[in-house]
């Protein structure tokens, strides 16, 4: 590992609530390792601001393995920064140039309020799972496990959509803040396991309309929320929730 | 204090049938009245959140994360153990039940690992009829892998991800209650203090993490799955936000700790590579398979590896352990990491990291085959530290990565507070001294889904359950309290930052707390770590506003609690005189340093009950092994 070190300048994000106007405010990161996780940097930034008895930047992040779903900022503008399928969390400083400047600002989308800097209110994402993002079974009477063979093409893109972490970064990247990506993929994977069939119908229907209800807009097929999400879920799953949808349409109504 | 495990008498198969017939139950009508508050939505906490509102009790269940889906049960790679013995390979539940309870060097109670090993085979048939989706064979039937040493395949998986698409499952099964009106979700709260009335668990106060209100919550019971406490040590593998203050105040009301110096320490992880690192990442043990574990042979050799000729390359683990060579267990791999660069052998910038290099597996094999088998654990080795593991070797070493210890309980899951339960991670009760791989997604489960909707019901109806009122004094004597002491830390106004404490604390508590303990060592820790303390208190500077969104506050009002454990963990360490599973004491080790069991002297577990800021009181509970012979682990 190098001792590599750059100067950044940041301008970040900075907002007292969800009714504070907010601004872009600037900082000079100094020193930074290029061996750092861009949250380290921040970590760092923070150091300095705390010693200067200065409001640290708020941000959220859990486990820093790219896994919990809880970290994610705009860097120049792309969702987790400018790397692939990669959390900020795992956004390391040896992707910028010394002398860079970086704008980190908050995910934003309607339905995302602000709480504090570039921490933001996702619980529209719970409700939307609430909503019928399960299977309703309750503890005790499952069959055997082997029970019902299920193959292994269908499981694997089960698999390959429920790896979604539930970050938001699909809505921040779309121009209309569509959840879709996010539901798609939840609908994805239940609706191809042989034990999410009862409740197909219902699911996609319940899923969409709070989803609307909440105020994410629709999908127009930019194809953003693909090139940002850092599990690399497809929009393919997209097209199997409009066929979800659809069947579910002519067959039943919506509760919601 | 008299302790009382309430284990069922008669053969051991038949214990837990026998006690679930002889628990008291709820009627129906009844559980309506109930409240029950669950702390932490991982997967003890969701799973039992879950099973109890399918019951009909009300549930206010808390988390500090954004989101009940956050809980650091996500991010567990490996797996989860069951007895089914799909493969044919010989497995049952005696087997399931013998190897956790070698593998935590007879340190744990018979009884509870058995019941353990029973419902392992009911965990997986309720996450796949939840819609986990597990690995599968061409024939559409569940795939095992063998893991952690096992002798046979009893792992489900569902690729790295095991943990993240249990708790998902569990995660919507609570969703779904919530949705139904029958759980009621309280997101970014961290519980302050336990609340008690007439010596019995009735409530918390929360501070409410966005607003920095203090809130008060009743209830007839109190579940606690608060997750370990690894983050004592500031580096480890947990979430940044995983602490120990929810346990820590409950002690503190009374429920005795457990086994707290229990702590595994994983050996492959990536090294520390700054003093600004915020945490550290595990990378899975399966690498050990092909990768050989090696050091330069003189010490203080600072040459780049290629420079290193093969006659100087000491490959310590074969050399000393020929017939398990780099496979040795976790504890065992840890100690020789950090006896050879103690040893001034270490490599690297700090030189705190040693080599797992698979030049020679690539020679051997090819290096398609080693890509097909470990190709996105060395994408995300590369991504990390920006070196390509199929051209250098990797660079690792043991990071804390798992406590087994945490607050006692009884077979009910009942801590020493009447009403106060305590499950998974938090609680101290499967493990023993070292915990094997795929067993803590396995424990979680089983005491969310399985174990606390049997045996909250005895308690709620074994004792009078009063209306809960939070107007009573003692809800509003321990919200005085909470508030008092968040003053406190705003009022020191010093000059050192909490991050900065946390890391000299991480410092004290690794050195002489760590991989390996002696006597000396941790009575200089227990001059070094009261200063410490008094320092924080003295010159802890917390900016920002306590009554809003506050991270910084978040963290002292946890590493205050860290301190206080951290010295429990000492005196634990200190009054062990034996080594067992990860607690190495050095002045009892095998002539071939593996740890020395003194079963005469110390097959207990050790119950600590806090008395006043000074004193402290050890209970020990005896455990008795009526079925399995206590033997020495060997890996010769």
């Amino acid at each position: 590992m190098s001792t590599q070190t750059i100067n950044l300048t940041l301008k970040v994000w900075r907002q007292n609530g969800p009714d504070d106007k907010g601004r872009l405010d600037t900082y000079h990161a100094k020193n930074i390792s290029k061996d750092m996780s861009f949250l380290e940097m921040l970590d760092v930034v923070n150091e300095g601001l705390s010693k200067k008895n200065q409001d640290p930047i708020a941000f959220d992040s859990d486990c820093r393995e790219g896994i919990c779903g809880m970290c994610g900022a705009m860097v120049n503008g792309h969702a987790h920064g400018p790397e692939s399928e990669t959390t900020l969390c795992q956004l390391h400083m040896r992707h910028f140039k010394d002398g860079d400047t970086l704008y980190i600002e908050p995910f934003r989308a309607r339905a995302f309020k602000i709480i504090k800097d570039l921490v933001i209110d996702r619980s529209a994402f719970d409700q939307i799972i609430q909503a019928g993002g399960f299977i309703s079974v309750n503890t005790g009477g499952a069959p055997d496990a082997n029970a019902t063979p299920v193959s292994l093409e269908k499981s694997s893109l089960a698999m390959d959509a429920a790896a979604c972490i539930g970050c938001g970064a699909c809505v921040a990247s779309c121009p209309n803040a569509s959840a879709m990506l996010f539901v798609s993929a939840k609908v994805s994977h239940l609706a191809l396991l042989p034990q999410g069939q009862p409740e197909a119908t219902r699911r996609s229907l319940n899923m969409i309309c709070e989803m609307d209800h909440l105020g994410f807009g629709n999908c127009s097929n930019e194809r953003e929320c693909e090139a940002a999400c850092p599990k690399g879920i497809s929009i393919q799953n997209i097209a199997r929730l409009n066929r979800e949808f659809i069947k579910s349409s002519l067959f039943s109504t919506p509760s919601v | 204090m008299q302790l009382n495990a309430h284990i069922p008498s008669g053969p051991l198969s038949e214990k837990w049938d026998k006690h679930r017939f002889e628990l008291k139950l709820v009627n129906p009508a009844n559980k309506r009245k109930y409240e029950i508050i669950v702390v932490g939505t991982g997967l003890a906490g969701s799973s039992a959140a879950a099973s109890l509102a399918e019951l009909g009790y009300h549930v206010k269940i808390f988390c500090i994360q954004d989101s009940p889906r956050r809980a650091h049960s996500i991010a567990a790679q490996g797996g989860i153990n069951a007895a089914k013995n799909y493969p044919n390979d010989g497995d049952s539940i005696k087997r399931l039940f013998y190897d956790t309870i070698k593998g935590g060097d007879f340190r744990a109670r018979e009884a509870n690992v058995y019941r353990l090993s029973q419902i392992s085979n009911n965990i997986i048939d309720h996450c796949v009829a939840l819609g986990v989706p597990f690995a599968r064979e061409y024939g559409g039937l569940l795939a095992n892998r063998s893991f952690g040493g096992a002798q046979v395949s009893r792992t489900f998986y569902a690729r790295g991800q095991t943990g993240q698409q249990l708790l998902l499952g569990a995660y919507s099964a609570l969703s779904r209650q919530i949705a139904l009106g029958n759980v009621e979700m309280f997101t970014r709260r961290e519980m302050m203090d336990l609340v008690l009335i007439n010596d019995h668990a009735r409530g918390i106060i929360v501070r409410n993490l966005v607003t920095g209100e203090l809130e008060r919550h009743g209830a007839h019971s109190v579940v606690l799955a608060t997750g370990g406490y690894g983050n004592v040590f500031f580096l480890s593998t947990n979430a940044m936000n995983s602490n120990v203050s929810a346990s820590w105040r409950s002690y503190l009301k009374g429920a005795c700790f457990a086994n707290p110096s229990f702590t595994q320490i994983h050996p492959t992880c990536i090294p520390v590579h700054g003093t600004y690192q915020s945490k550290l990442t595990l990378m899975s043990e399966s690498l050990r398979n092909d990768g050989r574990v090696w050091v330069p042979k003189e010490p203080g050799d600072k040459r780049a590896f290629q420079d290193i000729p093969e006659s100087e390359r000491h490959y310590y683990l074969e050399a000393k352990y020929p017939s398990f060579g780099n496979l040795v267990p976790r504890d065992v791999a840890s100690r020789n990491a950090k006896e050879q660069c103690d040893a001034g052998r270490g490599v690297g910038e700090t030189g705190y990291a040693v080599y797992l290099d698979f030049r020679d597996a690539i020679a051997r094999d090819g290096k398609n085959t080693i890509e097909k088998k470990y190709g996105n654990l060395f994408q995300m080795y590369e991504r990390i530290t920006g070196e390509n593991p199929y051209e250098s070797p990797m660079k690792i070493y043991p990071a804390v990565h798992y406590t087994m210890g945490g607050l006692w309980v009884d077979y009910n899951l009942m801590s020493t507070i009447p009403g106060l339960f305590v499950l998974g991670e938090a609680n101290f009760s499967d493990h023993g001294a070292n915990r094997l791989g795929a067993s803590a997604l396995m424990q979680g489960l089983a005491d969310g889904f399985f174990v606390i909707p049997y045996t909250i019901g005895n308690y709620l109806n074994g004792h009078s359950q009063p209306n809960i009122d939070t107007s009573h004094s003692a809800f509003k004597d321990a919200e005085h309290e909470t508030g008092e002491r968040i003053n406190r830390l705003i009022a020191i106004d010093g000059k050192r930052t909490v991050d900065d404490f946390h890391k000299a604390l991480g410092n004290i508590m690794w050195e002489y707390c760590g991989m390996a303990r002696n006597e000396a060592g941790l009575e200089t820790a227990l001059d070094k770590l009261p200063e410490l303390r008094e320092e924080f208190w003295e010159n802890l500077k917390v900016p920002g506003d306590p009554a809003s969104f506050n991270q910084s506050l978040e963290r002292a009002i946890r590493v205050a609690d860290f301190m206080e454990l951290g010295e429990l963990m000492l005196h634990d360490a200190l009054d062990r005189e034996e080594s067992c599973g990860c607690h190495l004491r050095e002045e009892y080790q095998t002539d071939e340093n593996e740890a020395l069991r003194n079963d005469d002297e110390y097959c207990y577990v050790s119950v600590w009950e806090h008395q006043d800021d000074e004193n402290l009181q050890l209970h020990k509970e005896p455990l008795v092994f009526e079925n399995v012979q206590l033997s020495q682990r060997s890996y010769k």
